[in-house]
Formats: structure tokens, C-alpha cells, sequence
């Protein structure tokens, strides 16, 4: 059927080789969404990009999976009986790799859009921009559950591996992955708003990272200056200032982990409570982009 | 009917973009032609469906822009004015990608993205990231965009805008193409009268959000009484036969313009270019230029309403 494209040519020449009208069909909304979620999926990793886009993404995801490596090795060799990091606890640990990582993906993902002005294609396609931001959400929220959640693969392999208890294990792993997926929809809502709201990416890089360094640094001197105190109830409460904090006291308290003192706030009431702000922190950024696609000019 | 309007308005506040505009088009190569601000890209978010109007209505291959936008924008192909391509991808992965955005399954937008790119002249560069293209190629990976799902229409927003005279031409021959030779219809906007008659079916004039006219351009351009020749040498010699045989001619730079009688005038041209043992380099009966219609006629330059309103 592609015979015709064959055809050899001479640069720069355009050759009449008739032109076939196209009577296949037309896929709807599902197709459209997913389309657009596979190429920023890839695009998050700098795949079907230059070169020069593959190099931090691989990079931090390198930077990730490493040290839960040499873990999963030590332990072995050491043949521990538990693994020295709890599962929960290692993308906490890593908060600021994390953080660099959205910092750099969430702007390649939508500002990049707005800069070269690609969204006048998109709005004159059958895609609603409700949909495209659904996309973009879905989009990032699973880059960065594959940058989390590889190296939680490497531990648990790697703690099977070492011959440790399956159940303790898979029980980690499982519920590390739900405390992933919530922190991974946190930070993209975060992100893809902050980013969203200016088409220059080196603003949208600081932007995003300054947030989240921010946040962290205002949570961890308030639960400074309660701890002092003795306030150790209060203290956890500052703790949900920080998304990585605030998704670890929803582990904690889902997970019955233990957590050091004044880091998470007690009992089931702090972990009703750091839930429901989770949600709503992830329903609120989610709806403010939705405003503000509401905004961007079909031309 | 490809394109028709009635009685449409678009008010931004105070500014008036659209103002009563009414007109309806057959399916053809339609040219859009106005000054820089005289409503045509708002008129083309409105066709899509992206912008509402204030009132009147408005319907695109049949369809209503207020309540079928979807169905309008699966059907339809876009390029806007300005620039709208990422410039870390290749023309190939981009065009791809958009064909599916248009709902073609992946193995058919594959294939119609090769395809498309060739029909518009891009080869082995379709591969290399699109941030190295001149403009001319930027041009085409634009209009490849808007061609790649094979819509039932084209929307295009200033194509020849930023283009040398060389490339504006090529332009110009591959928009006449896909019109006459893939026959898909469309609307092409242009701040210059004179590039659209080359290749336009009908002018649409607008100016200040109105229609100033509305026309076939065989109506407008329709052949004159005139014929043009031009040989390779000794002219005036060739005047002066034609004229001893009873012809008015007149000399215009290279080319001698000669009042056509009747088809006793091509022969006579012929055998006096014969005798004289010249080249005959061209023969052509002379069309009248639009811009020339537009110019020498000042009821059309700012008439009230529409000159003749609702056009075919």
C-alpha cells in the first residue's frame, strides 16, 4: 500500500504522485487522551526529543535507582535480616532528587507547549482542554511514579533476592507504592500548575523547585520551633507544610509505621487529617489548571 | 456550501472585530483577503468553533460552529499565522504525533505523516529536529500539519506570511495543488490582494470587520479585449505590420498589447511573426489584474454594506 512512497526523488523536486484521500476512521476522545498521554509520558523522559533532553531525566532516575542498589547488595552480603531503609521512607529520603526531577519535567511538559505557542493545534483538534490537562496530569503523575517506584522494584527484587521474609517484604513494597502514587499525583498538580503559568522554562524550572524547597525548608523550621517547645503534637502538624511530608503522614499512619518524634502528626486524627489535605491540596491545583487552560488563547 | 455566514458579529468590548459580516462560499480555493486587523483571524477562530460569536451564525461543511465544534475541528485542517512548532522534535515525530491528535490510528498516521511531508517537500530533513528549519520549511511542516489528517477543508491563516518571493510562489503552487489536484477546499487569508488571484477560485474582502465584496475571481480578473506578445527581437518591426493590417497594438515594456478583433487576430499575430522569421515567445490574452479592478473602482474601497452582497 505504501508503494507509491517508494518512488525515488531529487531534492527539492515535488513530484505528482497523486495524493490518497483518507477513508479510514477517525478514533474518539479515549484514543486522543491516550495518544497525548504516551507522547508526554515519553516526552518526560526526553524520548522522540534531542539528545540533550534524555540527559537529566536518565540521569536522576540513575541517581534514584543507585543507592537502593548498593542497599539491596550490602544487605545481602551483610545477609541482614530486614533492609537498613524502610520502603515507605526511601523516596522521602531522595525528597530532593525528587523535587529536581518535577522541577525539570513539569515545565518540559507544558511550557514547552505554551512557549512555541503549540496549543492553537491542539484547541483546532477534537481534544478539549479539559482533556489535555488531564493528559498532561496523568502524564506526569507517571513519570514520576516510574522514577519513585524503580527503585522500590530494585529494593524488593533485590531483598527476595537476599532470601528476607516475602510477606514483611511485599507488604512494604505494596503499601510504599500507595504512598508513591498519592506523593506522585501531589507533585504533579503542584508542578504542572506552577509551570503552567509561564511559557519561559527556566522561569518555570525555578519556579517549581523554589516551591518545594520553600515549603520543606518553612515546615522544618516551624517543627524546629515546636519541638523546642515540646510541642511535639504541633510539630507534626507543620510537618504536612512539606508534600513530602504530608505524604509520609498519610504513610505513617496507613502503614502503622513508626516515625521519629514531632514528624508526623499523632494518632488516627493526624492521619485522617493529612489525608483530607492531601486531597484537597491535589483537587485544588488540579482545578486551578483547569482555570487556567480556560485562559490560554486558541491562537 | 463550504462556508456560510449570516448577519455575524464579534464584539470585544468596545472593538468591533466582525460586524454583520454575511457571505456563503462553494467549496473551492477561496481567498480571504484584508488588512492586518480587519477580523480574518477572528473569523477563522469562529469557523473552528474555538471563539463564540456575539451574533449571527455561522456554518462550516454544513455543520453549526456553536454547537458542533468537535465534529467541525475533526474535519477541518488548521495553520495558524504564527509560529506554533517545538523546536526539539523532527518535522516526522511532530506531524505524527498531531495526525494522531486527529484521531488516525498510528499505523495510518504513519503512513499519511510520510506521505503528507512529501507532498509538501520535505524529505530527508523531516528527520532532523525542526529548531534548524528555514522558514519556508517551517511553512510547509505547518501546512503538513493541517493536511495530514486529509480534512474536508483547510483553514489557512497567512501561509505565504514571512516568505521570500521564491518561496511565497512555491507556496502559492503547492496551496493551488492541494486544491485543484487532492481537491480539498479552503479558505486562505492574506494581507495582499495580488498573491490570491494567482491561485484563488473566489475573493472574500473584508476590511474594519465588513464585507467589501464578495466574488468569483473570473468575474473579477475576466479576460480583457487585449492580447500580450512577446518575440525575441525586432518588435517595433512587428508593430508596424500589425498595424498596417488594421490592428491598434501598443508597445508595454518587452511585450506589444494588441486589441483582440475576434480569432482572426491570432492568426494574423501569428503569420506576421511568421513572415518576419521572429521567435514567438508568448501569446496570451491579457487577464485584468484584481488589484487594478480594486483600485480603479472607488466603490469598492469603503461602500456601505456590501457592494453585491451575498456573491454566487
Amino acid at each position: 500500500m505504501a508503494s507509491p512512497a517508494e518512488t525515488p526523488h531529487e531534492l527539492g523536486v515535488i513530484h505528482d504522485i497523486g495524493f490518497r484521500h483518507y477513508t479510514g476512521p477517525r478514533l474518539g476522545r479515549d484514543y486522543l487522551l491516550r495518544s497525548l498521554y504516551g507522547e508526554s509520558l515519553k516526552g518526560a523522559y526526553g524520548l522522540g526529543r534531542s539528545a540533550k533532553s534524555k540527559v537529566l531525566p536518565f540521569l536522576l532516575l540513575a541517581v534514584m535507582v543507585l543507592p537502593a542498589l548498593i542497599i539491596a547488595v550490602v544487605a545481602g552480603a551483610t545477609n541482614a535480616d530486614k533492609l537498613p531503609v524502610a520502603y515507605s521512607r526511601y523516596a522521602i529520603n531522595l525528597s530532593v532528587v525528587i523535587s529536581v526531577y518535577l522541577a525539570s519535567q513539569s515545565p518540559a511538559s507544558v511550557s514547552r507547549d505554551l512557549r512555541f505557542r503549540v496549543m492553537p493545534l491542539y484547541f483546532s483538534r477534537p481534544l478539549s482542554r479539559n482533556d489535555y490537562v488531564l493528559a498532561k496530569f496523568a502524564a506526569m503523575a507517571s513519570a514520576l511514579f516510574i522514577v519513585m517506584g524503580t527503585p522500590l522494584l530494585v529494593l524488593y527484587v533485590g531483598a527476595l533476592l537476599d532470601k528476607l521474609s516475602f510477606w514483611t517484604q511485599t507488604r512494604g513494597f505494596v503499601g510504599a507504592l500507595i504512598g508513591i502514587s498519592l506523593l506522585s499525583a501531589l507533585l504533579s498538580a503542584i508542578g504542572l500548575l506552577i509551570a503552567s503559568i509561564t511559557p519561559k522554562r527556566g522561569f518555570g524550572v525555578a519556579a517549581v523547585i523554589t516551591v518545594l524547597i520553600l515549603l520543606s525548608l518553612v515546615s522544618a523550621s516551624l517543627q524546629q520551633v515546636a519541638l523546642n517547645r515540646n510541642n511535639d503534637s504541633l510539630s507534626g502538624y507543620f510537618g504536612l507544610i512539606s508534600p513530602f511530608g504530608l505524604v509520609d503522614s498519610v504513610q505513617a499512619w496507613v502503614l502503622s509505621e513508626h516515625r521519629p518524634r514531632g514528624t508526623v502528626p499523632p494518632g488516627a486524627t493526624g492521619g485522617v487529617v493529612a489525608l483530607f489535605v492531601t486531597l484537597a491540596v491535589i483537587a485544588t491545583c488540579y482545578s486551578l489548571l483547569i482555570l487556567r487552560y480556560r485562559k490560554v488563547s486558541a491562537s | 456550501m463550504m462556508i456560510s455566514i449570516g448577519d455575524l458579529t464579534k464584539r470585544y468590548g468596545p472593538v468591533t472585530a466582525l460586524d454583520h459580516l454575511s457571505f456563503e462560499i462553494q467549496p473551492g480555493i477561496v481567498g480571504l483577503v484584508g488588512a492586518n486587523g480587519a477580523g480574518k483571524s477572528t473569523l477563522i477562530k469562529i469557523l473552528l468553533g474555538l471563539l463564540p460569536a456575539t451574533s449571527g451564525r455561522a456554518h462550516v461543511l454544513g455543520l453549526d460552529v456553536t454547537t458542533e465544534g468537535p465534529q467541525i475541528r475533526q474535519r477541518v485542517g488548521y495553520m495558524p499565522e504564527h509560529d506554533c512548532l517545538p523546536a526539539d522534535v523532527s518535522a516526522t515525530d511532530f506531524v505524527l504525533h498531531l495526525a494522531r491528535m486527529s484521531g488516525l490510528p498510528m499505523s495510518a498516521a504513519r503512513e499519511r505523516t510520510a506521505d503528507t511531508l512529501r507532498h509538501v517537500g520535505l524529505y530527508e530533513e523531516r528527520y532532523r529536529a525542526i529548531g534548524g528549519y528555514s522558514t519556508g520549511m517551517k511553512q510547509r511542516v505547518k501546512l503538513a500539519q493541517a493536511l495530514v489528517h486529509d480534512p474536508g477543508m483547510l483553514l489557512l491563516d497567512e501561509p505565504t506570511n514571512g516568505l521570500d518571493p521564491a518561496g511565497r510562489d512555491q507556496m502559492l503552487e503547492l496551496l493551488r495543488r492541494i486544491g485543484t489536484d487532492f481537491g480539498i477546499p479552503m479558505l486562505v487569508t492574506s494581507h495582499l490582494l495580488g498573491e490570491l488571484e494567482q491561485i484563488c477560485d473566489h475573493v472574500v474582502v473584508v476590511d474594519g470587520g465588513r464585507l467589501l465584496r464578495s466574488s468569483a475571481t473570473a468575474d473579477v480578473t475576466s479576460a480583457s479585449r487585449i492580447i500580450a506578445v512577446e518575440v525575441d527581437e525586432r518588435a517595433d518591426e512587428l508593430a508596424a505590420v500589425l498595424r498596417s493590417g488594421g490592428l491598434t497594438v501598443h508597445p508595454a515594456g518587452r511585450q506589444l498589447e494588441i486589441e483582440l478583433l475576434g480569432d482572426a487576430t491570432y492568426d494574423a499575430v501569428r503569420d506576421a511573426v511568421a513572415n518576419l522569421g521572429l521567435g514567438l515567445l508568448r501569446m496570451e490574452r491579457r487577464r485584468h489584474r484584481m488589484a487594478e479592478i480594486f483600485r480603479v473602482d472607488p466603490s469598492l474601497a469603503y461602500g456601505e454594506g456590501s457592494p453585491d452582497g451575498v456573491a454566487r
